[in-house]
């Protein structure tokens, strides 16, 4: 056991410790490199033990709670279950890499304090989301990672990143009005209860019905918003002007995942996959998400810009997670949940290597990737590696999660779903395979020569970091039956849901 | 019977305010107008809870007399306040372009909005 | 010990030292400035106690018992008013220190002026007459014109001239309804529960009145003009609690003295607030000056306290008193770092607003700080009022006022983020041709110390929520039901 102040402190402190770089950093100011530099690597590591800790402890059986009362009747709750720890530690792992490769990557831009402030800012709320108790605490979250993540998209402070930004304050803040509606609603009639596995709002299912179906198409479009689903994905293409390690994180972890996390909560943890059913409301996000899936390829096929073709790649992927949530059962459940991970290392890869090309060589077109596999082997094989992941080709990470959705698809008795499934790894081969294709086989020398000339050691961990989240994609394939790998941890937290 | 009548003469006194207030763009004119109110409100305030209570009541009176001493103070500040505009503008009117609504982009573009933002440091 | 007296501290230190500045010779003047400015602020805190422990302060003067005589009443919204005063006064003082140095001659005026209008603010929030009522809210707007007519350029005398037009009209509408109310009811006491049904005619002439001298749309002509070329710390007064005594009198009218007005005057006030949200929200949108950004702003954000009216139960009480403080709050802050941004770049034009964030990183965090109040989001204060109202809506079953709550706030986000995203992100950096030096640190602190508690208060807002709550707007309970059970505490 652990102390129980340990227990009350925790959530909050893995939550505040970026905040905490957040104001070191701004008042640091913008000349004071070196100092930042530690102290975002020092809060990186030390969220990173922190998540670690409490995962471990959960594990043993260990309860972390935090309440604080926001108003009369509503609380501010965080917690840490098996779920919050998944999606903690993807974030936590996945913020260390990227602080490391941002500091490489903007070595010589301006505004650094306000990029790396915000970056910790925005970490902080994906955190908050991880370990929120209740709808009203992610909602704040979700909030407030809207207002964090905005600065990052705008960065550049060209017109495309000004433009960029007013649409996805418009697509995120609307988003953000449905949910509040939804939340006062839901509030009104259920009262302060916190996320129990199965859902809590059962008893109320005779009386409201319908307003319970408003309210969880709203949830579900609210949340969307951020998960990108068809057609509430306007905002993610055009948000690819922001710098490379800004566009790896947001599709990630903190923006799309978050919008994909409150989804999972709302389905599992408020409502409950039977309501949901019993509701009516199951098919219909089966089909959003089939539809997202689908789409999202189509759109992808069709684009040349290398990082929007990744981003509709994205808005595709995503949409696994919210199948595999609406399939249910223990295998798409797990399938589902496990995507999250599984797709954030796959895509954080593909976007370092994107951002390495384009910092490097200045590539942002599809077919200026020929003959990059012999100039850059190295990043070309990470690049590579994430692609083929992505299709789902064994033993990497994305093999796993389709093959858990498939057969979860199959067990359930959905054999629509898994027509789905294929058809999109098709169209995934289909977009990624000509990447693959042009990076080793194409005829060398189209582009230029070096853009920029950065040092040896951002050079290295510009090219380290992509290799390290290629190598997790692999290893974690590999290691799929360890009983602390991300699928036997899903698997678990499945078991809660889906008996 | 004879209270309708001062009800009447301030109504009539009123409208006659209104009118000048309406109408009229010197200050001064809007001025003596809304002094005309006023005196037609006193008038009614004396007469009209008299014309419930049959007998005068001394409420009444004073607030009247209140009353009065503001609007008295009223104008005079008011004036003060005319004639610094008129010392500094050349007339004593309220410069129309003064109504920003919804125009007031377009109306700042031309007319170089920053100047009105500017102050003595 | 009984408090009651205590309450004329929060009229007579004003005053006197009103009225002792201008005697006293300039080299002495900053004692009187001081006492006066921050000596009645420390009185809330025994008088705080007391409302709540005893909800209602009451206190009439000698031996006259109303109406002849003056009567004074503190209650938990007052005493809200007054706190918002106080914090806003005090924060406002450095600038205003910098700006007119209470030591120079010809600031005089200005510092007499200044607790002056401190004097009618506070009158204004104890008067428990309908009349009294009248004299104070004169008094507070003779005060704020002559402030505003400081700056002596056409622009403020036209704007300060034009306030006193329309403040003149409002006011004689208003007493021309207390007139009809006497003698109607025989009675000029705010508080009359269980009258007879108050004479519509004299409602709306009294709301009239009252709505005029608040600015809220379409009666708000005056307002954009008046803030933006009056003095920065006049402004934050101004938009902080000179706007909100007028319409706290107009609540307390509606709820107070009006025992059932009719249902159409109702929904027609609340469409009304809907009107100047939105009407507010978009002109703030378009407007070509900072200062005129956040005046129109002001003007949206009076329109959620009139939502309170068709609301009408004790948590639509809670949030609208709360958004009363957080909006003051954040507002004042905003006018402060304005002003300092004007002191500085020497016009408050948008277009020379690039590049802020590197200038007067303050400011531009004041102004953003204040900016997430105002959309709402959350955690801050004006999160937590709008969920107050929110909820307020969903019970009442209002659903139009709970869509247009939400959606406000995507309004107001576009007018905070238009002006954020010109601040740190426009790519042209224009550089401004010649900066003038910067003011004292710690005019900015307290500026962005304004801010912060708008913030903050949101992360805990017991205290405020629970002595809203407890000294519901008439203790008489006329027509604010409270929650429903289960949803309040």
């Amino acid at each position: 056991m652990i102390e129980p102040w340990l227990a009350q402190v925790l959530p909050p402190a893995v939550v505040l410790v970026s905040t905490l770089a957040a104001i070191v950093i701004f008042i640091a100011g913008e000349e004071r490199q070196r100092l930042r530099i530690w102290v975002n690597l020092v809060a990186a590591t030390l969220k990173l033990i922190l998540v670690v800790w409490i995962g471990l402890s959960v594990l043993a059986g260990n309860e972390f709670l935090f309440r604080f009362e926001l108003l009369p009747g509503l609380e501010l709750i965080l917690h840490a279950d098996a779920l919050s720890i998944l999606f903690a530690s993807l974030s936590a792992v996945l913020w260390l890499v990227t602080t490391v490769y941002a500091i490489a990557y903007l070595e010589h831009s301006p505004n650094r304090a306000r990029f790396f402030g915000f970056f910790s800012l925005c970490v902080s709320a994906t955190m908050g989301i991880a370990m929120a108790g209740n709808l009203l605490t992610l909602f704040i979250f979700y909030e407030l990672l809207t207002l964090t993540t905005w600065p990052l998209v705008v960065h550049n402070g060209t017109p495309e990143a000004l433009a960029a930004g007013r649409s996805y304050l418009r697509y995120t803040l609307a988003g953000g009005v449905v949910l509040l509606t939804a939340l006062v609603w839901l509030y009104g009639l259920a009262g302060n209860a916190v996320f129990t596995p199965g859902g809590f709002l059962a008893p109320l299912a005779a009386e409201h019905a319908t307003e319970l179906r408003i309210i969880f198409a709203m949830l579900i479009a609210g949340f969307g918003v951020k998960a990108g689903l068809v057609p509430l994905h306007g905002w993610l293409p055009k948000a690819m002007v922001a710098p490379a390690p800004v566009s790896a994180l947001l599709h990630a972890v903190a923006v799309v995942k978050a919008g994909a996390f409150g989804i999972i909560r709302t389905v599992e943890d408020v409502y409950g996959l039977e309501l949901v059913a019993g509701l009516g409301m199951r098919l219909p996000l089966i089909a959003v998400a089939c539809w997202t899936i689908i789409i999202g390829s189509l759109l992808a096929l069709r684009e040349h810009h290398l990082k929007r073709r990744l981003a509709y790649s994205t808005v595709s992927q995503v949409s696994y997670i919210v199948l595999g949530i609406a399939v249910g059962g223990l295998l798409a459940t797990s399938g589902g949940m496990v995507h999250l991970v599984h797709q954030g290392l796959m895509k954080i890869t593909l976007f370092f290597c994107a951002g390495i090309f384009g910092l490097l060589l200045g590539v942002s077109k599809i077919d200026q990737l020929d003959g990059l596999g012999r100039r850059m082997p190295w990043v070309s094989v990470a690049f590579t590696v994430a692609a083929l992941g992505m299709i789902g080709l064994p033993p990497i990470v994305g093999f796993i999660s389709k093959w858990y959705l498939a057969s979860g698809a199959l067990a359930v008795g959905m054999p629509a779903v898994l027509a789905v499934v294929i058809t999109s790894a098709l169209l995934n081969a289909a977009y990624f395979l000509p990447l693959v294709g042009r990076l080793w086989l194409g005829p060398p020398g189209s582009v230029a020569a070096a853009r920029i000339e950065i040092g040896r050691l951002p050079r290295l961990a510009l090219v380290c970091s992509a290799l390290a989240t290629a190598f997790l994609t692999v290893a974690l394939g590999l290691m799929a039956a360890h009983p602390l790998s991300p699928l036997n941890w899903v698997i678990k937290i499945a078991e809660g849901y889906a008996p | 019977m004879t209270s309708a009548i001062f009800v009447l003469v301030a109504a009539a006194i009123f409208g006659l305010g209104v009118h000048g207030l309406l109408v009229s763009a010197h200050i001064m004119r809007k001025l003596l107008a809304l002094n005309l109110m006023l005196s037609a409100l006193f008038l009614l305030l004396i007469v009209v809870p008299a014309s419930i209570d049959g007998h005068p009541d001394p409420v009444p009176q004073a607030l009247v007399l209140t009353g009065i001493v503001i609007a008295v103070s009223t104008t005079a500040f008011a004036l003060a306040l005319m004639v610094r505009l008129f010392r500094k503008q050349g007339h004593a009117t309220i410069h129309p372009d003064l109504d920003p609504a919804l125009l007031g982009r377009k109306h700042g573009r031309r007319t170089a909005p920053e100047a009105e933002g500017e102050r003595a440091p | 010990m009984s408090f009651d007296k205590l309450l004329l501290a929060l009229v007579f230190i004003p005053l006197g030292t009103a009225l002792v500045a201008v005697m006293l010779p300039p080299a002495r003047r900053r004692w009187a400035v001081l006492l006066g400015s921050l000596a009645w602020p420390c009185f809330l805190v025994p008088l705080s106690i007391a409302v709540a422990r005893e909800q209602t302060l009451t206190l009439v003067f000698g031996g006259w018992s109303p109406p002849l005589g003056i009567g004074w009443r503190l209650d938990a919204l007052a005493l809200v008013v007054l706190w918002v005063h106080a914090l806003v006064g005090i924060a406002a003082l450095p600038g205003a220190w910098q700006r007119f140095k209470p030591e120079e001659t010809e600031s005089g005026p200005f510092w007499s002026l200044w607790l002056i209008l401190a004097t009618g603010v506070n009158l204004a929030t104890l008067a428990a007459d309908l009349f009294n009522l009248y004299v104070a809210l004169e008094l507070t707007t003779l005060a704020a014109v002559a402030l505003i007519a400081t700056d002596d350029g056409i622009a403020a005398l036209s704007a300060a001239m034009r306030y006193l037009l329309l403040a003149v009209l409002g006011s004689l509408m208003y007493v021309l309804g207390v007139g009809l109310v006497y003698a109607q009811t025989g009675s000029l006491a705010m508080h009359q529960p269980g009258l007879v049904e108050l004479n519509n005619v004299a409602l709306v002439l009294m709301l009239t009145g009252l709505m005029v001298k608040a600015a809220i749309f379409p009666l708000h002509v005056w307002l954009p003009h008046a803030y933006s070329n009056a003095p920065g710390p006049v402004a934050a007064i101004m938009s902080a609690v000179v706007g909100k005594v007028a319409l706290v009198a107009l609540w307390r009218i509606w709820f107070e003295t009006a025992v059932d007005p009719p249902t159409l005057l109702t929904n027609l006030l609340g469409l009304i607030g809907a009107g100047a949200i939105v009407y507010g929200a978009l002109a703030a949108y378009l407007q070509p000056r900072l200062k005129m950004v956040i005046a129109y702003s002001s003007i949206s954000q009076f329109g959620f306290l009139l939502l309170l009216l068709p609301l009408a139960c004790q948590q639509a009480f809670q949030g609208a008193g709360f958004h009363l403080l957080a909006h003051g709050l954040a507002k004042a802050a905003m006018f402060l770092a304005a002003a300092n941004i004007v002191t500085v770049l020497g016009s408050d034009s948008i277009r020379h607003l690039p590049g802020l964030d590197k200038r007067m990183p303050l400011e531009a965090f004041t102004l953003a700080l204040a900016g997430v109040t105002l959309i709402g989001l959350p955690p801050s204060g004006g999160f937590t009022g709008k969920w107050m109202l929110l909820s307020a809506a969903w019970e009442t079953g209002g659903w139009f006022w709970l869509v247009l709550i939400v959606l406000s706030g995507l309004m107001s986000a576009a007018y905070v983020f238009r002006i954020l995203a010109l601040t740190c992100f426009h790519p042209a950096r224009r550089a401004v041709h010649h900066l003038h030096p910067k003011p004292p640190a710690i005019t900015s602190l307290a500026a962005l110390m304004l801010a912060l508690l708008a913030v903050v208060i949101g992360l805990y807002p017991h205290p405020v929520l629970d002595l809203l709550g407890s000294g519901v707007l008439m203790d008489g309970g006329v027509r604010l039901q409270s929650g429903v059970p289960g949803a309040g505490p």
